[in-house]
C-alpha cells in the first residue's frame, strides 16, 4: 500500500473543503484533499450553480411565452417559442464542467495534492483512500471533515424511476408534462417554479401549514402570489403517500381527505441530511449534535486535530457558510488565531421573486426582548423596479429602537439576491439606520429601497 | 439648588467592587456633564466614570487606592435643578448592546431599584438629551462586541479580547482608533508621571536561521512531551577536592577538568543501570529505542543561540577523553564549524549554565530523547552535620523526564543514583 504524510488532510472537495485546501495551500501548509466525485461538491455539480442555470433558462423561456401570448405590457410579440431542454442541460453542464476545471486548477495552483477516491478513517490521524490505482494510506496532523449532505429520501417514495431528487431534476432532458413537488421549502419552490415556467403543470405539497416556513408571512406572500399566477397548485397540511398504481400520479392526503395529483415525475425535496456514513466515522466516534457532527467556535470536533465544516456540521446548510468555515480552519491549522465571529450568514432563496435574509427577523429580535423599529419600503415606490416590471416585494430593516443598530435585513423582490452583499456588510460593520440613510445610493436602482427603508425606520421616508 | 449623588456604577458582570485608581476632580471643582470624574479598575478593565450632570463637586466618597462597593455613594454634586436620583426610565445607549440578549421581562423591574444600566449612566431630567452619547464603560463580557470584521481580525491577531475595549463609535462601535488606544496603554492605566513618557514603539524581529530552528525544536519538545522535572541537592565537596587534586597533578597534555566530565562519567554509570533513561521515544510509532551507546548532548550557548554538540560514545571515553572532546566540540560550536554529525544523534543531554545556573531550572527535553540533566550553580552553603554547621559546596541538579515513558519513581531513583555517585566520586571510577 502506498503511504503519504501531510500536515492537513481535507475530506471532500465541496465549497467548504476546496476553499479550506486552497487557503491552507496559500499559507504554505502541506495539504491533501480527497474527493470521490468531481471537485465542487453539491453546490457546483448538483446544487446552487446548475439550479441557477436552469432557473435562468426557465425565466428567459417564460418571458418569451408571455410575449407570445400577446400579454406583454412592453408591447413585445412573437410566435410560439420552443425550448430544447437537451441543449439547455448541455449548456448548464458546460458551465459546471468549466467550474470543475477551475476548482481543480485553483487547488493545483495553491500546491494542494488532490486524491480521487473514497476515503475511510483508520484512526484519527490516518485515512485510507480507495483509488483507481489501489489503496492509498494518508497520515495527517490535522483532518478536516467536509463530507457535506445528501437529499433525504421518503420511505414510501424511494428515489428511482419517476421519483427524483433535485440532482435528477437538474438533468432532465425533457420537460415533464406534470410534476408533483413534495416539500414547499426553498429547493422545491425554486425547481417547481422553473419547471412551471418551462411548461410543466406543477403541484406543490407541503406538510406544514404554509410554504417557506422559515420566513414570515409578509416575506412569503409575494412568492405565494406568483406561484398562483404561474398556475402552480399549492397544498399545505398535505401528506404525500405513494405513487398511484399507474405510476402517472401521486396519492396524497389533505386533512384526512385522500386525492390524487397528476405526476409524470415526483420531485422529493423534503430536506437534506448530513453525510456521516460510509467513511468510517464510527472508527473515530466523534460527538454528535443531533444528526450532525458537533463542533465548537473553531470548528473543532470532540477529537483533537479533527475539524468539521459545512453541511455535516448543521444548519444553515449553505455553501458560503462552509467556505467561511473552511477558510477559518485553514488559518487555524496554519497557526493563526481565529474563531467564528460572524454576525450573520445571509441566505438567498431564488424563488420568483427572490428572497434575501440577513440577521434577525422582527419576531426573532422581539423574542430576545429587544424593542425594535422596523423600516419597510415597497418596490412599488421604486423607479427602477417600475421600469423592469419588478414592483413586487419590499426591503425591510429591523433595528434596535434605542440606538438604531441594524439587527436584520430582509428583502423580497426581483433581483434582490445581489442586495445580499450590502445587507450582510451593513450587519458585519455594525451599521445603524443613520449609516445606511447617510450613504448615497445610486439612482435609479433597486438598492434605493434599502436606503428608503432606513429612512422609514427613522420615521421619515422620502418617497412614500 | 439640588444635590446629585453619583453611586459607584456596576462596571461589569459579576463585579461587586472596584478599585478607585484616579480622581479627575476635587471638592469645589465645577463639572460639566460627561466630564470624567474618576477612573476605577476591576480585574477586567479600567473604566472611566463620567459625570451625568453639570454642577459643583461637593464631596468625594473615596480616596485613590480604596476599594469601593458597587452602588456605594461616590461623588456628591451640587446641581442647578431639583434634587434626586436619576429617573428610572430611559435606557442609556451606552450599554444598550448589553441588553441585546437579555429579555426585558427578565430584567429586575421594581421601580425603586434603578436598573444597572441606569445607574451606569444616569440621565437626570435636566440633562439635555444627546443623540449618541459616547459610551465610556467596558461592555458586558458575555456579549458580542460591536466592531467591523477588520477590527475584529486585528484584535484577534493581537490577542485582544474586544469585550474589554471601550468603543467610541456610533452605538458603542469599536473603531481602529479605540483599538490603537487600548494597545498603546494596555488594559491598565498608566498614571502620567513627570519625566516619564509612554513608549508605544514595537520592534519587529523576524525569527530566522538558528533562532527559528530553536523555536521549532522547543515548541516540538514542549508540545509533545509532558515534562516532569525533579530537583535535588548534591554535596559536591568531595568531588571538588578530587577535581582540584586531579587538575593539580594532571599531565601537560591532559585538559583541565571541569565538573562536566565527572557528571558525564557518573551519567554513563547511572544509565547502565537504568537504560530506560538513555533512550529516544518515537511517539508516532509508539516505540522506545533504548541505546547501548551513550551519546551525550551538551547544551551550549553560542553567539547565534543554543546548540547541542554531541560527545559520541561517551561510554567508551575516559574522563580525560570526555573533557578533551567537550572542549573541542564547544570550540567548534562557538565558531560555527561543528558538523551536522557533531550536532545530532544524542541520546541524553546535559544542560549547564555554569555560574549563571541559578538554584533550579526546568530544562526542556531535547526531543526525541526522554531525559535531560540540568546543572545549577554551585555555592558554598552551611550544612548542619549533626553537631555544627559546616561549609559545604552544594549544587542542585534539575532534571526533566518524558513522563509518558518514565514514571516519577524511576526519575527519582535515577537522580538519587547520580547524587550518590557525585557525592562519593570514588564510586564513579570503580569498575564493575
Amino acid at each position: 500500500m502506498k503511504e503519504i504524510s501531510c500536515k492537513l488532510l481535507v475530506l471532500g472537495a465541496g465549497p467548504g473543503g476546496y476553499v479550506c485546501a486552497i487557503r491552507a495551500g496559500q499559507l504554505g501548509v502541506d495539504t491533501v484533499i480527497v474527493e470521490k466525485g468531481k471537485a465542487g461538491g453539491t453546490c457546483l455539480n448538483v446544487g446552487c450553480i446548475p439550479s441557477k442555470a436552469l432557473i435562468h433558462a426557465a425565466d428567459e423561456f417564460h418571458k418569451l411565452r408571455v410575449a407570445a401570448s400577446g400579454k406583454s405590457p412592453l408591447g413585445l410579440s412573437l410566435n410560439a417559442p420552443a425550448i430544447d431542454l437537451k441543449r439547455t442541460v448541455a449548456w448548464k453542464d458546460g458551465i459546471v464542467g468549466r467550474l470543475n476545471g477551475g476548482v481543480t486548477g485553483l487547488l493545483k495552483k495553491a500546491g494542494v495534492k488532490a486524491v480521487v477516491g473514497e476515503a475511510r478513517f483508520v484512526d484519527g490521524k490516518t485515512v485510507d483512500v480507495e483509488t483507481e490505482i489501489g489503496l492509498q494510506r494518508i497520515r495527517a496532523e490535522a483532518v478536516v471533515i467536509a463530507t457535506g449532505s445528501a437529499p433525504v429520501e421518503l420511505p414510501d417514495l424511494p428515489f428511482g424511476g419517476n421519483v427524483i431528487s433535485s440532482t435528477e431534476a437538474l438533468a432532465l432532458t425533457q420537460v415533464p408534462e406534470t410534476l408533483a413537488v413534495i416539500g414547499g421549502g426553498y429547493i422545491g419552490l425554486e425547481l417547481g417554479t422553473a419547471f412551471a415556467k418551462l411548461g410543466s403543470k406543477v403541484t406543490v405539497l407541503e406538510a406544514m401549514d404554509r410554504i417557506l416556513p422559515q420566513y414570515d408571512a409578509d416575506i412569503s406572500r409575494p412568492v405565494m402570489k406568483r406561484l398562483g399566477e404561474l398556475g402552480i397548485e399549492v397544498y399545505t397540511r398535505t401528506a404525500a403517500k405513494r405513487l398511484a398504481a399507474d405510476r402517472r400520479g401521486l396519492l396524497a392526503e389533505e386533512n384526512g381527505r385522500p386525492f390524487e395529483v397528476p405526476a409524470e415525475r415526483v420531485l422529493v425535496t423534503v430536506g437534506r441530511r448530513p453525510v456521516t456514513e460510509g467513511w468510517g466515522l464510527e472508527e473515530i466516534d466523534l460527538d454528535r449534535s443531533g444528526r450532525f457532527i458537533r463542533i465548537d467556535d473553531q470548528c473543532r470536533t470532540s477529537m483533537r486535530g479533527i475539524y468539521a465544516i459545512g453541511d455535516v456540521t448543521g444548519e444553515p446548510m449553505l455553501a458560503h457558510r462552509a467556505m467561511a468555515q473552511g477558510e477559518m480552519v485553514a488559518e487555524i491549522v496554519a497557526g493563526q488565531k481565529r474563531s467564528w465571529d460572524k454576525r450573520c450568514i445571509p441566505a438567498v432563496c431564488f424563488t420568483d421573486p427572490e428572497i434575501v435574509s440577513a440577521g434577525l427577523s422582527p419576531e426573532e429580535a422581539r423574542a430576545t426582548g429587544i424593542e425594535v423599529k422596523i423600516g419597510q419600503f415597497p418596490f412599488q415606490a421604486n423607479g427602477r423596479a417600475m421600469t423592469t416590471l419588478a414592483e413586487d416585494g419590499f426591503v425591510r430593516i429591523v433595528a434596535r429602537a434605542d440606538n438604531h443598530l441594524v439587527l436584520g435585513i430582509h428583502a423580497v423582490g426581483h433581483g434582490v439576491s445581489e442586495l445580499s452583499a450590502t445587507f450582510a456588510l451593513a450587519i458585519e460593520m455594525g451599521a445603524r439606520l443613520e449609516d445606511i440613510a447617510g450613504t448615497i445610493h445610486a439612482h435609479p436602482t433597486q438598492s434605493e429601497a434599502f436606503q428608503e427603508a432606513a429612512f422609514k425606520g427613522m420615521g421619515h421616508a422620502l418617497h412614500i | 439648588m439640588g444635590e446629585f449623588i453619583l453611586k459607584m456604577p456596576d462596571v461589569g458582570e459579576g463585579v461587586a467592587e472596584a478599585e478607585l485608581v484616579e480622581w479627575h476632580v476635587k471638592p469645589g471643582d465645577p463639572v460639566r456633564e460627561d466630564m470624567v470624574l474618576a477612573a476605577v479598575m476591576t480585574d477586567k478593565a479600567t473604566v472611566e466614570i463620567p459625570s451625568p450632570v453639570s454642577g459643583k463637586v461637593l464631596w468625594l466618597g473615596a480616596e485613590v487606592g480604596d476599594t469601593v462597593a458597587v452602588k456605594a455613594p461616590l461623588v456628591r454634586i451640587e446641581t442647578a435643578g431639583e434634587a434626586g436620583e436619576p429617573p428610572p426610565d430611559s435606557v442609556p445607549e451606552a450599554l444598550a448592546e448589553a441588553v441585546l440578549e437579555e429579555p426585558l421581562a427578565a430584567a429586575p423591574a421594581p421601580a425603586p431599584q434603578p436598573k444597572r444600566e441606569e445607574v451606569l449612566r444616569p440621565k437626570p431630567e435636566q440633562a439635555a438629551p444627546k443623540p449618541a452619547p459616547t459610551p465610556r464603560e467596558a461592555r458586558d463580557l458575555s456579549k458580542k462586541p460591536l466592531a467591523s470584521p477588520a477590527v475584529r481580525l486585528r484584535a484577534k491577531d493581537s490577542g485582544i479580547d474586544l469585550r474589554q475595549v471601550i468603543g467610541t463609535g456610533p452605538a458603542g462601535r469599536i473603531t481602529h482608533e479605540d483599538l490603537d488606544l487600548f494597545i498603546s496603554r494596555g488594559a491598565e492605566p498608566v498614571p502620567a508621571q513627570i519625566g516619564l513618557v509612554r513608549k508605544t514603539a514595537v520592534e519587529e524581529i523576524k525569527i530566522t536561521g538558528l533562532r527559528r530552528r530553536i523555536a521549532e525544536k522547543m515548541s516540538l519538545s514542549t508540545s509533545r512531551i509532558p515534562h516532569i522535572t525533579y530537583v535535588e541537592e548534591v554535596d559536591m565537596t568531595a568531588l571538588e577536592d578530587l577535581r582540584a587534586t586531579m587538575n593539580r597533578d594532571r599531565k601537560p597534555e591532559q585538559p583541565k577538568l571541569t565538573v562536566l566530565p565527572f557528571l558525564m562519567r557518573a551519567l554513563i554509570k547511572t544509565v547502565a543501570e537504568q537504560p530506560g533513561v538513555n533512550a529516544t521515544f518515537d511517539d508516532h510509532a509508539g516505540i522506545i529505542h533504548r541505546h547501548a551507546a551513550v551519546h551525550i548532548g551538551i547544551a551550549t550557548q553560542t553567539p547565534a543561540g543554543l546548540t547541542v554538540p554531541v560527545v559520541r560514545h561517551a561510554e567508551a571515553r575516559t574522563i580525560w577523553d570526555c573533557a578533551a572532546e567537550l572542549n573541542r566540540l564547544a570550540e567548534a560550536a562557538r565558531t560555527g564549524t561543528a558538523t551536522r554529525d557533531e550536532l545530532t544523534g544524542s541520546t541524553i543531554t546535559i544542560s549547564s549554565l555554569g555560574a549563571l545556573g541559578g538554584i533550579a531550572s526546568t530544562p526542556v527535553i531535547n526531543h526525541p530523547e526522554v531525559a535531560i540533566v540540568g546543572v545549577n550553580k554551585m555555592a558554598t552553603r552551611p550544612v548542619w552535620d549533626g553537631t555544627q554547621f559546616v561549609p559545604r559546596k552544594i549544587m542542585n541538579l534539575s532534571s526533566s523526564f518524558d513522563h509518558r515513558v518514565i514514571d516519577g519513581w524511576d526519575a527519582a531513583v535515577f537522580v538519587q543514583r547520580l547524587k550518590t555517585l557525585l557525592e562519593t566520586p570514588a564510586l564513579i571510577f570503580v569498575e564493575g
